[in-house]
């Protein structure tokens, strides 16, 4: 039986609140931790067969132009090389989120320096790399565009949007703000590279895969193959992160698929970390103009935030920088807009919080320096404008705790001991300065199905969803544990597998919500089932540690079971709820930086965020989030920078020691805190997304503080030493 | 990888015979040459392994200084009690280099042989006149944060990347080798490591086959010692700019000042016009800005590295107060 449920109307029940386990919302372990640490989890790149081949990717050296000629006989003359793999179908980039069709294919024409045009396949890995590095490709170079500075743009009509006038408000504003902020590329940089292993049996394809939405994957494989999604099988149950990168079918799998069909033997293509940063999706290099008017009290009268991105001819993708600008604050006139360049660089895509984690921390900065303008507290001025209900919209926040979250991150980090005057607080050769900003992410609901089965030695939940290493295995097997009355051991949650019910994938932050509501829905049918066997209502029934209870009197679960295990589906959609409220979560970050007055060292000393984001389905893996969220934020104010040459459009820190993300050294003590809250537009558990709002903002503490310790307005980020050196004393 | 063959050397005369071969080249860590030769930026034949060589000894010298053998890790180096309370210049430079796993394995002589960070030496479809004599230099006119400020070429503006070598050239270290005859020789640090001029490939002044023996450290120079590290994150970066100053004071002037800097050269570098301005001198702000203004008078900036020539200044400011307990520069 399915429970199937279009989420039309809030949630009126609450029904996770009146459980019995006491499961949910704890900090319990990852059912899948110690396979982790213990090496027994197996990635993608570790599956081994007895004849595998070993295929290693050949990049475009040239930013544009034809491929003239591959000369393979060369390469295939070396040893141990199996065959020179230059099949049409090579996918020129990886695909979307949720594109569900085949992105560009094709190796006869070059987009970008670093464009996959060829798969050299070996009988060890060292020799297809040997190959690889070796194989003789002429091209015939056409003018490439390379810096998104210098290339003609356009405005798309449904990026554009205004209300009131804003250029009137600009002139006749008491406090006015008008400044451009820069931001760099950025890489996912999940720890693990991207990895297929492919094997054929017949017409089927198997691969071993690191993705992170399945049931998109699979179409988007078997249509790059064309061939029926129907013979295609994923597997990705352990992904070493993914951050974006991973949400659309990426080079290595088809041409893992292509060469396993061709030479009738499993293939494995792993992608070295040079190959990651100049092939897979990057957050593009963003500019960002923010205007602000406000009145003399500190209401901001006028908002304006325009941005300009770019990506590859054709890709549709254009980081969404202001998705969260229409309703953070109010203001009667606003103005909002993008412009995108098309150049010849790695394609622009997902990353860790696509639009937010750019967008907001810029805006955040505007703040804070209209704030300095107003001669406000930065704190009392977000607190004065935030709207009631949307701005521009006649529906309601389903629920909006950013004024809470921004007071108890306050009162817990201690802002009020901030010194508002820049450069006044030293110690020896530090500058000390304190900065805040508001977190905010929207929140996504989509589609998904879990399967749960329950027999007498307890219950086993079955989706395509993945574990990125976000807690999905912890939640799922809370949700189902938490409803059925089943302590977490007697629950095992099976994930990463296109042959179990599709899920919604991990990304957006929608993971959890989605993912847990179907498996919440198959606990409901479970219960009304077993409800059923014992003649009484589901609302009377209570589940704990394996027994039934109902009209006073207890039922092992197990016996109730008996031989003929217990099925149900749960198939949430989204429906019309949308209509009814709008959606997102908030929360606040504070930090606290020392500046080194010689040398323009920035160190972050401590950081607290404060976040609501609904029901808190694991205290622990929500933490995670966070912690990972405020560490990126610290990458993204101070380390964080994809060099591209301008000649040529390649990477120039294209692995880990150039590229710089946080280390350990870089991350100080960090807190996270959590609002009480529950949504009931969201879904029926009340729990909203929580994986990306860490760092939407995160970055804003940073830079704002350093101009609280130094008086530098860092305009370009990252706020690297040299661009703070030329105003130190 | 390219095949190589493997020789495993029992006694330096081996290994200095094996590696006398064509495109032979000795591995100790490994730390660099692995990395190196996956990405075919370098591509030997053989690989002589010196591992087993009896080198790991670290031994008081006649003269009072010490003698450290090339295949002493730079986790032992670092933690060795004679070089923390003697040459705290030289502990202090190795803790800041790389990761504990990795100063785990790394070695003495392999420290001062490891290859430049330049982005365009590691890549391979990039023209550099390092990996590839001739070929150009793709760094010029490209991303040069990582780039040289000083002694430059128009060939190369790679920088050396070892913080070890810094505070061993201002120790003025001398380092031993063995060559073919199976003769030993030193040579002095500030010799050691070549200017790119137009032979940039061309990094140090070893012979073919000759090999690191040891590295000597004259008698301690007493005074204070600072290592001064700027990067761009807290740990585990390339230095921007890195100072190793040694100072001693004579009553309220400066005895003896010695200084060396990395991250700005192909090169340890050393001015001693510098420090002998600063010799006898009372140590003062202007004082050092003299100095910097010595040894910056000819650096010159890519674009991308400008900033390096302030931030050598302000460092080399910071240091020499902390060195000569001169108080905060202003």
């Amino acid at each position: 039986m399915t429970l199937h449920l279009k989420l039309d109307n809030p949630d009126e029940e609450n029904r996770l609140d009146h459980m019995a386990q006491g499961v949910i919302g704890t900090g319990a372990n990852r059912p899948d931790g110690a396979l982790k640490v213990s090496g027994q989890a197996t990635y993608a790149a570790e599956w081994q067969r007895p004849d595998m081949a070993y295929g290693v990717l050949v990049r475009a050296t040239v930013p544009a132009g034809k491929v003239e000629k591959i000369d393979a006989s060369a390469v295939e003359a070396m040893p141990g090389i199996v065959k020179v793999i230059t099949d049409p179908k090579l996918l020129r980039v990886p695909a979307q989120g949720m594109a569900d069709a085949a992105p560009a294919q094709g190796n006869d024409e070059v987009l970008y320096f670093g464009q996959p045009i060829a798969l050299v396949v070996g009988d060890s890995f060292e020799a297809a790399r040997h190959g690889a590095n070796h194989l003789s490709v002429s091209y015939l170079p056409q003018e490439a565009r390379l810096d998104p500075d210098a290339v003609q743009t356009e405005r798309p009509e449904g990026k554009q949007s205004s209300q009131g006038d804003l250029d009137g408000v600009m002139k006749t504003a008491p406090v006015t703000l008008d400044e451009v902020w820069t931001t760099p590329g950025h890489n996912s940089s999940a720890m693990e590279p991207h990895a297929s292993m492919a094997e054929w049996d017949g017409d089927r394809l198997t691969l071993h895969g690191s993705y992170q939405m399945l049931k998109y994957n699979r179409n988007e494989l078997a249509d790059s193959l064309g061939i029926d999604p129907k013979n295609v099988r994923i597997l990705s149950p352990y992904v070493g992160g993914g951050f974006g990168s991973k949400l659309g079918i990426s080079p290595e799998a088809v041409a893992a698929a292509l060469a396993a069909r061709d030479l009738g033997r499993p293939v494995r293509v792993v992608m070295p970390r040079q190959q990651v940063f100049e092939t897979i999706t990057h957050r593009a290099q963003c500019r960002q103009r923010i205007r602000l008017a406000a009145d003399e009290t500190g209401k901001l009268l006028g908002i304006g935030h325009d941005n300009r991105v770019y990506n590859l001819p054709d890709e549709g993708f254009a980081e969404p920088v202001t998705q969260a600008t229409p309703f953070t604050y109010a203001a009667e006139n606003r103005a909002i807009g993008q412009e995108v360049a098309t150049i010849n660089r790695v394609i622009a895509g997902s990353v860790r919080a696509p639009g937010e984690a750019i967008g907001v921390p810029i805006f955040e900065n505007a703040m804070d320096e209209m704030a300095e303008k107003l001669g406000m507290d930065p704190l009392e001025f977000r607190l004065k404008n935030i709207p009631e209900t949307p701005p521009g919209q006649d529906i309601p926040f389903s629920s909006n705790m950013l004024a809470e979250a921004l007071r108890d991150g306050a009162e817990k980090f201690g802002w009020d001991k901030r010194n508002p005057t820049p450069g006044a607080v030293q110690e020896g050769e530090w500058l000390i300065g304190m900065g805040m900003a508001s977190a905010v992410r929207v929140n996504m609901l989509m589609e998904s199905k879990a399967r749960i089965t329950l027999t007498a030695e307890g219950a086993t939940v079955e989706t395509d969803m993945t574990d990125i290493g976000t807690g999905t295995y912890a939640i799922l097997t809370q949700i189902a544990g938490e409803l059925l009355g089943l302590p977490m051991e007697k629950v095992t949650t099976k994930l990463g597998d296109t042959d179990l019910p599709p899920g919604s994938g991990s990304g957006g932050s929608f993971g959890a919500a989605s993912s847990g509501t179907s498996v919440y829905l198959a606990a409901m049918e479970l219960r009304r089932q077993i409800a059923d066997k014992l003649d009484c209502d589901e609302a009377d029934l209570t589940l704990k540690d394996g027994q039934a209870i109902a009209a006073n009197k207890t039922h092992a679960l197990a016996d109730l079971v008996g031989e003929t295990p217990f099925e149900a589906e749960g198939h949430i959609e989204p429906g019309d709820i949308a209509s009814k409220a709008f959606q997102a979560t908030f929360g606040s970050h504070f930090a606290e930086v020392a500046v080194n007055r010689h040398t323009g060292e920035t160190r972050v000393r401590r950081m607290l965020g404060t976040f609501a984001c609904g029901r808190v389905l694991n205290e622990k893996t929500a933490r995670s989030q966070c912690l990972g969220g405020m560490t990126f934020g610290i990458g993204m104010a101070l380390t964080e920078e994809m060099l591209f040459d301008t000649r040529d459009g390649h990477v120039v820190n294209n692995d880990f020691a150039e590229y710089h993300l946080p280390v350990n050294l870089d991350v100080p003590k960090l807190e996270v805190h959590f609002l009480q809250e529950r949504d009931p537009y969201a879904n029926p558990m009340q729990a909203k997304g929580i994986g990306e709002l860490g760092i939407c903002g995160a970055a804003a503490a940073v830079t704002n503080a350093i101009h609280n310790a130094t008086g530098v307005r860092i305009r370009d980020y990252p706020a690297t030493l040299d661009k703070i050196l030329p105003y130190l004393p | 990888m390219r095949d190589f063959t493997y020789d495993r050397a029992a006694a330096t005369s081996d290994a200095v015979a094996s590696a006398s071969d064509e495109g032979a080249s000795f591995i100790a860590g490994g730390t660099n040459l692995l990395d190196l030769m996956k990405l075919e930026v370098m591509a030997p034949e053989k690989l002589v392994d010196i591992n087993r060589l009896d080198l790991h000894d670290i031994e008081e010298t006649d003269t009072g200084g010490l003698r450290v053998g090339a295949l002493v890790s730079n986790s032992d180096l670092a933690a060795d009690r004679r070089v923390r309370r003697d040459y705290a210049v030289l502990s202090r430079a190795l803790l800041s280099g790389a990761s504990g796993q990795l100063r785990n394995k790394a070695t003495t002589g392999g420290n001062l042989l490891q290859r430049t960070r330049c982005y365009y030496f590691y890549d391979t479809a990039m023209p550099c006149n390092k990996r590839q004599p001739g070929s150009g230099c793709a760094a010029i006119g490209g991303q040069t944060r990582l780039h040289a400020i000083l002694g430059a070429s128009e060939h190369c503006i790679a920088t050396h990347p070892s913080d070890m070598a810094v505070a061993m050239r201002a120790l003025d270290a001398e380092v031993e080798v063995e060559g073919t005859d199976g003769a030993r020789r030193t040579i002095q640090m500030a010799e050691f490591h070549r200017l790119p001029g137009d032979t940039p490939a061309v990094e140090t002044v070893l012979k073919a086959g000759e090999l690191i023996t040891a590295v000597i450290l004259p008698p301690p120079p007493g005074g204070r010692h600072v290592y001064r590290k700027v990067r761009d994150r807290a740990s585990y970066a390339f230095a921007l700019v890195s100072v190793a100053a040694v100072a001693r004071m004579d009553g309220d002037s400066i005895g003896d000042v010695r200084l060396a800097f990395g991250g700005v050269a192909h090169k340890p570098w050393r001015d001693d016009r510098a420090e002998a301005l600063m010799k006898g001198k009372a140590p003062s702000d202007a004082l050092f800005d003299e100095a910097a203004d010595l040894i910056l008078a000819d650096a010159r900036g890519q674009g991308g590295n400008d900033f390096k020539i302030p931030l050598l200044r302000r460092t080399l400011k910071a240091a020499l107060s902390e060195a000569t307990q001169m108080g905060e520069p202003q």
